[in-house]
């Protein structure tokens, strides 16, 4: 981890005035705890932090550049790939951005199963943020418990999608398909296990006294300085800003579920930590609400230019069989305009900004990540922190690269 | 469609404020865009901050209308309410011989990366910005990617090794 860099590339801004004790150290690409590629150009004095200079793009792989040359229908498999931990969220900024476009009316039903895949997306992601920031601080065992839980959610995930890690279940207009028979039962085997492995994580995590002295007061940022870097879902409401843009921005029916939202006040590691772990409850209660409004219906948008037909119509209709061959071989045109959709990730916003010339491809596609902003204010939250808090902020912000580097 | 008439009050204010600040204004799918001119858009943005209650910038980016286009880009500012949750597009329209804009990172800190990405995908300049290097793309990359007559593979020919 520890490698001095004696000529320091030209590109970074350093401090002049080199006391003794000070050093620059570059920390990544290959650091298990930066979480993926994430390269930071730490200047220190002793073991105090004075200056972080984040170094991302290792993973930049022109996914925008490639939406432009892609249908609208084949952008949602490049939206799988950027926040890999919570994928179904993506597909949905990106389907809901050209549903506004197109003025497209999206079924009770398909809302419903959107919104339940979500929230057991999401209580996935936090899942895999427990485990890695539990094991950067030194926590070993949280790992293996919390990626049990996530497992049984990306085998539903499967069951509904066909994919563990690339679901791509949500299509312009409604979803890929309904939901498989007995899944609703698997759902409620989950959600009646998952209080009691809640309840074991929080004893194992929260009231362990290493955790506390490890986290608290550490990585402090405050209210004014979080809004005005931009910071967004559980790193803003571990600020004490109450902002939650599915009550604040309701979409996809998100208003008529009841659901609190956790906030705490100190701005450091433990209050982010304490907000996640609030709002695991939370997601469980949302999709427990999801069962009970789940009715039966159609999960496709009444738009047969631009859905998919059920392959029996298909077979006895020779306009379905027109509308399928079109829209696989020539796509859909879309109206001109731009959107900007933003939704709830578990990351915080998750905006796609849409542009639309008319015909089958996007002129411009545009996601603005929620840990791409986030991590931006890192500096802010390691000055004057010593070394090793630094992996313990950077686990608390909960990033992830794919979506970063894009 | 959601409804816009608080937005619409926010363009009436703003040009009461200088007429010479919205050159045009779009309401569309429920989202009001202003264009504002390149000289005046920190004023804007200072404006909506300070008395409008826009305390977030949830979003800048660029955008590149074709080669054959005049003026080529335009610059997108998503400015967001954590007081009363409303959502307001601000856009910059900018000639490819002269694609400068004033940062807007005195305004909102957030701007630094976002502006830092639009100047390495699109080459606009951000006049007065503190760190304004490549963030995505190396340093020593040819061109910007996103603008519209960047190959999808680049100009390098395609290999492996």
């Amino acid at each position: 981890m520890s490698v001095a860099i004696e000529n320091i590339p030209s590109q970074f801004e350093v401090l002049d005035q080199s006391l003794e004790s000070q050093m620059t150290l570059s920390m990544g690409p290959q650091h298990p705890s930066t979480h993926g590629v994430l390269r930071l150009e730490l200047q220190l004095d002793g073991e105090m932090v004075i200056k972080t200079v984040p170094d991302i793009g290792y993973l930049h792989t022109g996914m925008e550049k490639l939406f432009e040359y892609k249908k609208y229908q084949q952008g949602i498999v490049i939206t799988d790939r950027m926040d890999y931990l919570n994928p179904l969220g993506n597909n949905l900024a990106y389907v809901m951005a050209a549903e506004k476009l197109l003025d497209l009316e999206i079924p009770e039903r398909a809302q419903v199963i959107r919104v339940m895949t979500c929230e057991l997306q999401r209580i996935a992601s936090h899942m895999v943020w427990l485990g890695t920031h539990a094991l950067d601080i030194g926590a070993m065992s949280v790992f293996f418990y919390c990626f049990r839980q996530r497992e049984k959610i990306l085998n539903l995930i499967e069951a509904c999608s066909g994919g563990r890690m690339t679901p791509s279940y949500y299509r312009i207009g409604g979803l890929m398909m309904d939901l498989p028979a007995g899944f609703e039962r698997r759902v409620k085997q989950f959600l009646d296990d998952f209080p009691a492995a809640m309840e074991m994580l929080e004893t194992l995590v929260s009231g362990n006294t290493i955790w506390q002295s490890r986290t608290k007061g550490i990585g402090i940022i405050t209210a004014e300085e979080a809004i005005d870097w931009g910071l967004t879902g559980p790193c803003l409401r571990g600020s004490g800003v109450d902002l939650d843009l599915r009550r604040d921005n309701p979409y996809s029916g998100y208003e008529a579920y009841d659901f609190d939202i956790p906030v705490e006040p100190d701005g450091d590691v433990w209050a982010r930590f304490r907000v996640r772990m609030r709002e695991l409850y939370e997601s469980y209660k949302i999709v427990h609400q999801t069962l009970e409004r789940l009715k039966p219906g159609p999960i496709k948008a009444d738009a047969p230019k631009v859905v998919l037909p059920d392959r029996d119509d298909m077979r006895k209709h020779m306009d379905s069989l027109i509308h399928h061959f079109l829209i696989v071989a020539e796509g859909f045109d879309v109206p001109e305009g731009e959107v900007y959709i933003p939704i709830e990730a578990s990351k915080g916003e998750l905006g796609v900004y849409m542009k639309s010339n008319g015909g089958p491809k996007p002129d411009r596609v545009h996601f603005r990540g929620p840990s791409f902003v986030n991590l931006s204010a890192l500096p802010v939250m390691c000055e004057g922190e010593m070394i090793a808090d630094v992996v313990a902020i950077i686990g608390s912000l909960d990033i992830v690269l794919g979506e970063i580097d894009r | 469609m959601a409804d816009t008439t608080v937005l619409l009050e926010f363009v009436e204010k703003l040009k009461a404020e200088d007429s010479a600040w919205v050159n045009d204004f779009k309401d569309a799918r429920g989202e009001v865009t202003i264009t504002v001119p390149r000289q005046s858009i920190v004023d804007v943005c200072w404006i909506l901050k300070t008395k409008y209650g826009f305390d977030m910038l949830a979003d800048l980016c660029g955008a590149d209308l074709g080669p054959e286009e005049d003026p080529r880009f335009e610059v997108n500012y998503h400015l967001f309410s954590t007081k009363h949750y409303n959502r307001l597009r601000l856009k910059v329209l900018l000639s490819e011989d002269e694609p400068n804009v004033p940062t807007v990172v005195t305004v909102w800190k957030t701007a630094n990366w976002h502006e830092r990405e639009t100047f390495d995908l699109f080459g606009v300049i951000f006049d007065g910005h503190p760190d304004l290097r490549r963030i995505l793309l190396p340093s020593d990359f040819d061109g910007h990617a996103l603008r519209k007559d960047y190959p999808l593979r680049g100009y390098e020919p395609y290999s492996l090794t």
